[in-house]
Parts: C-alpha cells; sequence; structure tokens
C-alpha cells in the first residue's frame, strides 16, 4: 500500500480513507536547474520527479513555454532503514530529514538525504545502453556451455529502455549524538555542514570518517540547557560564512576564518522580546523553525510559530519585515500546546528573485507574501478544490470583521492537515507543496519566468 | 479540531499537561526529543511560577483575614470596658492601615507596643523564629532587626519578585525599591513588577505577567479556598516517576514549608532542565 508518492497527474481516483504514516512527505527540495525534484517521506524513501520536457515543435503555441512542465517519477529508492541504537536503547527512525543536492558536474546526479543520525550521499545515473554480445554468457546472463562457442565477438553497446540507478556513494555516519535537523552544501562544492540539536559538523564529501565540529553549544552541566540549534544553512556565494538559528529565536552569523570553533558568533541576529506579549508560551513560539539564506545572499529568511521574518544581514538589531501568517491562532496557543501543534515546525522559502516569500499553514492552507507590497494571499492545497490546470483560488480566514463567502472560521480550521514542507523553483514560477502524503506542484503560467530585478 | 476543546489555561493544569509529555516522550520512537522537551520545561518552568505565586497570594490573603480576625478579638479580650466601640474600630482600622502602608512601602516599623503580638509582620526586613528549617537567601541590607526578628527578604532573580519569609509565611512586597535596597543588583526593566496588598480584597492583577493567572486571580477575588485539588493526585503519580522535587506542590503545608526557600526555587529549576538532559 502506497509504495510511491503520488504523482499529481496520476491516482486521483485512488482515494484513500487513511494515510499510512509512513507515506507522509517530510522533506522536498529541486536541484539547481529545477529539472529534478526530491522527497523524502517518514517510511525513508525518496522519490525523485523529473520534469517532462515536450518534443519540440509538437504541442508550441505562441506564448507556450516548450516545456510542459509536468513532473513524473523519475525514480524511487530506501534511502534509510529503520535503525537501533544498542548502546541507548534507542531506536533511529528512518524518516528521512532533508534532501538537499549537490550541483551537478557531470551527467550524473547527487544528492544528500539524511535522518536522524546518518548522512548518505547517492549517485543518480542513467543508463540507456547495455553491452550485448558476451562470449561466455548469453543474453539473460547464464554461462554459456564452452563447447557450444566457435568464434569470438566483441561485446558492443546498443540503445536499451531508459534505466535510472541510484546508489549510495558515502555514508557519513557516528557524527552526531543528537538529532540531525539541517544539512547544508557549501558554495565551494567540497564541503557540507550538518547541524543537530547541539552541534554542528563540516564534512567533506569525500570523506566519511572524519568531520570536523565547528559549532558546539552543549554546556559543560546539561541541567543549564537553555537553548539548541534549529536549522543551519551555508550563505550561497561565501563558502565561510554560514548561519543557525536556535530555539530562543536568534540568529548566529558565522564566519570560518575566525577561529576553528565557531562558538563565538561573528553577528548575533535577535528581535527583543515584547514584555506585553509574554505568556506561557512565548519561548515555544519564539523558536525559530527555519532559516534561509536569500538567493542574493544579502537577506535572510525565518520562520517562527505565528510570523515569518526577513532580515538584513547588514543589521542584527531586527528584522527587517515581519509577516504574520496566522495571527489568529495566538489566542489558541492553550489548544495548541495540548494538541501539540504547537510543536510543528514550518519551513519557509524565497522565490528566485527574492521578491516573494512562501511559508504553510493549518488547513492545506499556505501563504505567499510579497515584499515590495507586504500583501500576503492565501492559497490551498487540496485535491478536491484544485483539478489539474485549474486556476488557484485565494482563501481568507475568518477571525473577525465583516465575514465574506468562502471564509473559513478559525475554529473549523483542521490541524491535522498542515503544510510543513515545500520548495520553490531555482528560476521559475514553480511551487512544489508537500501536504501530508500528497504532493502538490503548482506553476504560474501567467508569469512562468519570474522577472530579474 | 479545536473548536470544543476546553482550554486549560490555569497553572496546574498545564504543568501535569507538561509533565505527561515529558513522560510520554520517553517511550515515543527516534528517542526523547531535546528541542520538544526544552520547549516543555519552559512552559513548565512558566506554570510553576505562576503557580507558585498565586498560592502566594491565596495564602497571604488567608493570613491578612486570619491576623484581623485575631487581633479584634484580642482588642476585644483585653480591653473590653477602656474602648467604646468607635474607638475599637478606629484602632482596627488604624491597625489594618497600618498593616497595608507597611506592606506597602515595606520596611517601616510600626512603634505600637500595645498591640503586638506578633510584630514582624509589620517589617519587610526582620523574621521571627520559623519553622522552616533553613533558607538560602538574600538578606535584606537595611535590617534594623532586633535580634528576635529574623525576617528575611528574598529576590527572584527569574521574575524580580520580592518575597518576604516569615513565620513559615509569605508576603509578597510590591516595590521594587525594596530590592534596590536590599541590595539586590539585577534588575529587568521589561519583567519588573509591582504588587500591592490592599487590606481585604488582593488585587492580584500585576502579580503575575501572564494573562491566564490574571483572569483567575480575578475570579478568585474574594475567595480563599478556591483550589482545585483535583488534578493533584495526577500530578503526584507523575511526581513519584520523576523523583523527588515536585512534593511541593502536593499540598499546602508543604508549600509553607518548601516553597519559600529560595534554594528549592532554584533547585526545581535546575531539575526541569534535568529532564531534558541526557
Amino acid at each position: 500500500m502506497g509504495e510511491d508518492a503520488e504523482s499529481p497527474k496520476i491516482n486521483h481516483t485512488f482515494l484513500r480513507d487513511y494515510v499510512t504514516e509512513a507515506d507522509v512527505i517530510s522533506t522536498v527540495e529541486f536541484n539547481q536547474t529545477g529539472d529534478l525534484l526530491a522527497t523524502g517521506d517518514k517510511g525513508g524513501r525518496v522519490v525523485i520527479f523529473q520534469r517532462e520536457t515536450d518534443s519540440k515543435g509538437e504541442s508550441e503555441e505562441v506564448g507556450e513555454t516548450g516545456d510542459s512542465g509536468e513532473y513524473n517519477v523519475y525514480s524511487t529508492f530506501q534511502s534509510h532503514e529503520p535503525d537501533f541504537d544498542y548502546l541507548k536503547s534507542l531506536e533511529i527512525e528512518e524518516k528521512i530529514n532533508k534532501i538537499r543536492w549537490l550541483p551537478q558536474q557531470n551527467a550524473a546526479h547527487f544528492l544528500l538525504s539524511t535522518n536522524d543520525k546518518t548522512i548518505k550521499l547517492w549517485k543518480v545515473s542513467e543508463r540507456d545502453k547495455r553491452p550485448e554480445g558476451y562470449n561466455l554468457k548469453d543474453e539473460e546472463g547464464r554461462l554459456k556451455d564452452i563447447s557450444t562457442i566457435t568464434s569470438l565477438q566483441v561485446p558492443v553497446l546498443r540503445p536499451a529502455d531508459l534505466m535510472v540507478e541510484v546508489r549510495p556513494r558515502r555514508v557519513f555516519s557516528n557524527g552526531h549524538t543528537y538529532h540531525v535537523n539541517s544539512i547544508s552544501v557549501n558554495s565551494d562544492g567540497e564541503t557540507y555542514l550538518s547541524a543537530d540539536d547541539l552541534r554542528i559538523n563540516m564534512w567533506n564529501l569525500g570523506i566519511t570518517d572524519r568531520s570536523f565540529n565547528i559549532v558546539d553549544i552543549k554546556p559543560a552541566n546539561m541541567e543549564d540547557l537553555t537553548e539548541v540549534i534549529t536549522a543551519a544553512e551555508f550563505h550561497p556565494h561565501h563558502c565561510h560564512l554560514f548561519v543557525y538559528s536556535s530555539s530562543k529565536g536568534t540568529l548566529r552569523l558565522c564566519d570560518m576564518r575566525s577561529s576553528a570553533l565557531c562558538d563565538r558568533h561573528t553577528k548575533l541576529f535577535e528581535e527583543p522580546e515584547d514584555p506585553g506579549s509574554r505568556s506561557f508560551f512565548s519561548e515555544i513560539i519564539s523558536s525559530v523553525s527555519d532559516v534561509k539564506f536569500s538567493h542574493s545572499g544579502r537577506y535572510l529568511l525565518t520562520r517562527d510559530y505565528l510570523t515569518a521574518k526577513v532580515w538584513d544581514l547588514n543589521m542584527d538589531k531586527g528584522p527587517v519585515e515581519t509577516y504574520q501568517v496566522h495571527e489568529y491562532l495566538r489566542s489558541k496557543l492553550c489548544s495548541l500546546y495540548e494538541n501539540d501543534c504547537i510543536f510543528d515546525k514550518f519551513e519557509c522559502v524565497w522565490n528566485s528573485s527574492d521578491t516573494v516569500i512562501m511559508t504553510g499553514a493549518y488547513n492545506s492552507f499556505f501563504r505567499m507574501f510579497d515584499r515590495e507590497t507586504g500583501r500576503g494571499v492565501t492559497l490551498e492545497a487540496w485535491r478536491e478544490s484544485s483539478k489539474p490546470r485549474a486556476v488557484l483560488r485565494t482563501r481568507r480566514v475568518y477571525s473577525g470583521g465583516k465575514r465574506r463567502r468562502g471564509d473559513v472560521g478559525v475554529d473549523s480550521l483542521d490541524f491535522t492537515k498542515k503544510i510543513l514542507h515545500m520548495a520553490w523553483h531555482p528560476s521559475e514560477n514553480i511551487i512544489a507543496i508537500a501536504a501530508t502524503n500528497n504532493l502538490y506542484i503548482f506553476q504560474d503560467r501567467v508569469n512562468p519566468e519570474t522577472q530579474l530585478q | 479540531m479545536i473548536s470544543t476543546m476546553e482550554c486549560a489555561a490555569d497553572a496546574q493544569s498545564l504543568i501535569s499537561i507538561s509533565l505527561m509529555k515529558i513522560h510520554n516522550s520517553r517511550t515515543q520512537r527516534g528517542g526523547i526529543k531535546l528541542h520538544k522537551n526544552l520547549l516543555v520545561s519552559y512552559v513548565l518552568r512558566n506554570a510553576r511560577q505562576v503557580y507558585i505565586k498565586e498560592k502566594y497570594a491565596e495564602i497571604y490573603r488567608m493570613q491578612q483575614y486570619e491576623e484581623v480576625m485575631t487581633v479584634c478579638n484580642e482588642i476585644q479580650e483585653l480591653n473590653p470596658l477602656d474602648l467604646d466601640a468607635e474607638d475599637a474600630e478606629d484602632e482596627e482600622q488604624a491597625a489594618a492601615h497600618a498593616r497595608t502602608s507597611s506592606a506597602i512601602f515595606g520596611c517601616s516599623p510600626l512603634d505600637d507596643g500595645s498591640k503586638e503580638p506578633d510584630p514582624c509582620y509589620y517589617r519587610s526586613c526582620c523574621m521571627e523564629p520559623s519553622p522552616v528549617p533553613h533558607c538560602d537567601q538574600f538578606t535584606a541590607n537595611n535590617s534594623s532587626s532586633s535580634s528576635h526578628c529574623n525576617k528575611t527578604t528574598v529576590l527572584d532573580l527569574d521574575t524580580h519578585v520580592v518575597t518576604t519569609v516569615e513565620n513559615g509565611y509569605l508576603h509578597q512586597d510590591c516595590c521594587c525599591c525594596d530590592a534596590l535596597q536590599c541590595g539586590q543588583g539585577a534588575r529587568s526593566p521589561a519583567r519588573k513588577r509591582k504588587v500591592e496588598f490592599s487590606c481585604c480584597v488582593s488585587d492580584v492583577e500585576d502579580v503575575s505577567d501572564f494573562t491566564a493567572a490574571r483572569k483567575r486571580a480575578k475570579r478568585e477575588d474574594c475567595c480563599y479556598s478556591n483550589i482545585d485539588y483535583t488534578d493533584t493526585s495526577n500530578i503526584s503519580n507523575l511526581i513519584s516517576i520523576f523523583g523527588s522535587g515536585f512534593s511541593g506542590l502536593l499540598s499546602r503545608q508543604s508549600d509553607l514549608e518548601q516553597i519559600c526557600s529560595k534554594q528549592v526555587l532554584a533547585s526545581l529549576g535546575a531539575w526541569t532542565r534535568a529532564i531534558v538532559a541526557f
């Protein structure tokens, strides 16, 4: 049941009454060209989608791009298996926490996938030829009877059906005591970082038995623990800079040139807490769940429980922009604490030109904010209301004031339908939204190419 | 859907919910999640602080009521003929007013020998020999304390609330100038609180930063024994799993003996962090 993640183009008739836990998508990531889209799920599987390139000239119309834009399943493989730490008597979940693509250097594609403890490097390659004409083996591979061989032939490569091979090339294990929450490939193309709750390690992509610890915030006495690392990312252009966020809502920019151990930050980004809004849950809702550099490298985007914030790297006193994602939940924090929803970790993404930011919410809603106008829009990723090629209509959550038709009341929100993971195409207006076990891909047909500033 | 869910915003429920979450996390697949447990411990700490403050306020109200009644009775017993009704009333009001003003202004001793079975509650800087075995506290600098007075002022560095330990009972002094007088340097303007206690009705609105506690205090304005103890059995079960440290939350008697100690407060804080340590 549910071997492959659903392609949005297929399976509309295959309705499920329940969602297998293992099918829940836990990460989504485009590669650098946007032709490949990888998803990881709680069952440890990775599904790679490839964008279909239309045959030349056949269906091109005036104004339409060459690509049909549809993503179809390219490859599926089991990345991580459930594991067990015998020393601590702890089960290690196979859930894929993050996938990151490496920049493409040859015909093959490489990606890193990680669960709580182990990071793996996978090589994805195509094979469309196969050798034929072996002397000692027949076509099925069985050994021939030597007495039947009368002459020698040279094996030749002949075209064959396309086959996608995925093989593990590196396994980076035993680097983390705590749960890995982030991986980030460096712009130098040689190293990457992995972050857990208390430490950040830097690895060389070719070396698996050694890693450098570059951040360690574990206190000498664990009773003094006050914050943990929640996300980390390398700067997109400067290979010596990286940022990590904490559960206290702070961001730390570190420069690896200053010292080997970057416990002391180069810059600390922190917004002073508003004492008037203090509550039982202040610490929880200020914890940063995701941090992303802008494509330009000038800005940072962070997400905490109720807001998304844009920070300027040159200003550490506070964010330059704050967007209320679902402020109507502030009065519901107690209930959300009881049902554990307050611990949900939402991701956030930039568009290719850094003019729009996007993040998820509940009830299958996700929000986009235009940075230039400051306006936000709510969209829905839900099968019933979006047929292929239908136009997404905006939604609204009613929380007081004039109620319009189609508005959803705050108390009617379905908190089991949460949009936590998403990705934006690196150059076009195509977004991939993970809604529990479904993957939605939306394209902007009106403005397929993002206007570059 | 949350629409019909009853939200347990009071501190005690939050404490039991948080303890349950920590307990359940031990059996969760994938091991204990450090981040989540740390956040839960913050909620636990916040709820604990509010809960303790509410207990203080209630105890103080109880004590004030009892003292007023005691003094009235004693006045009537001691000088039934000397005072007429009006004077008795005046003195009663004066005494009440004196107590109020001394509570508000802290360290001003009241010289009134005639009605002084217990002088210590006039002064915030001295304490009677207390049933409390030991308290690790900051003693007030301006303890013009005579030898029999050993009331001690405590500043909670987490919340910047000044509390006075006396006779095993606790008062909350209001002005942070008290704290300054007592030599406590740590001060965060954003978190400063003023507590004012009037004679009859405690206006505990400013006791805590948390709106939930505020609302609860308003409801409990004139009720003294409103505390719902139905959840204590739950708490005690969970606490027994974790061991000692939370026994102060189980009964009022334990409260009086243990909570006054800053050391206990500090150990509670450290202990909640220890839950997530592994």
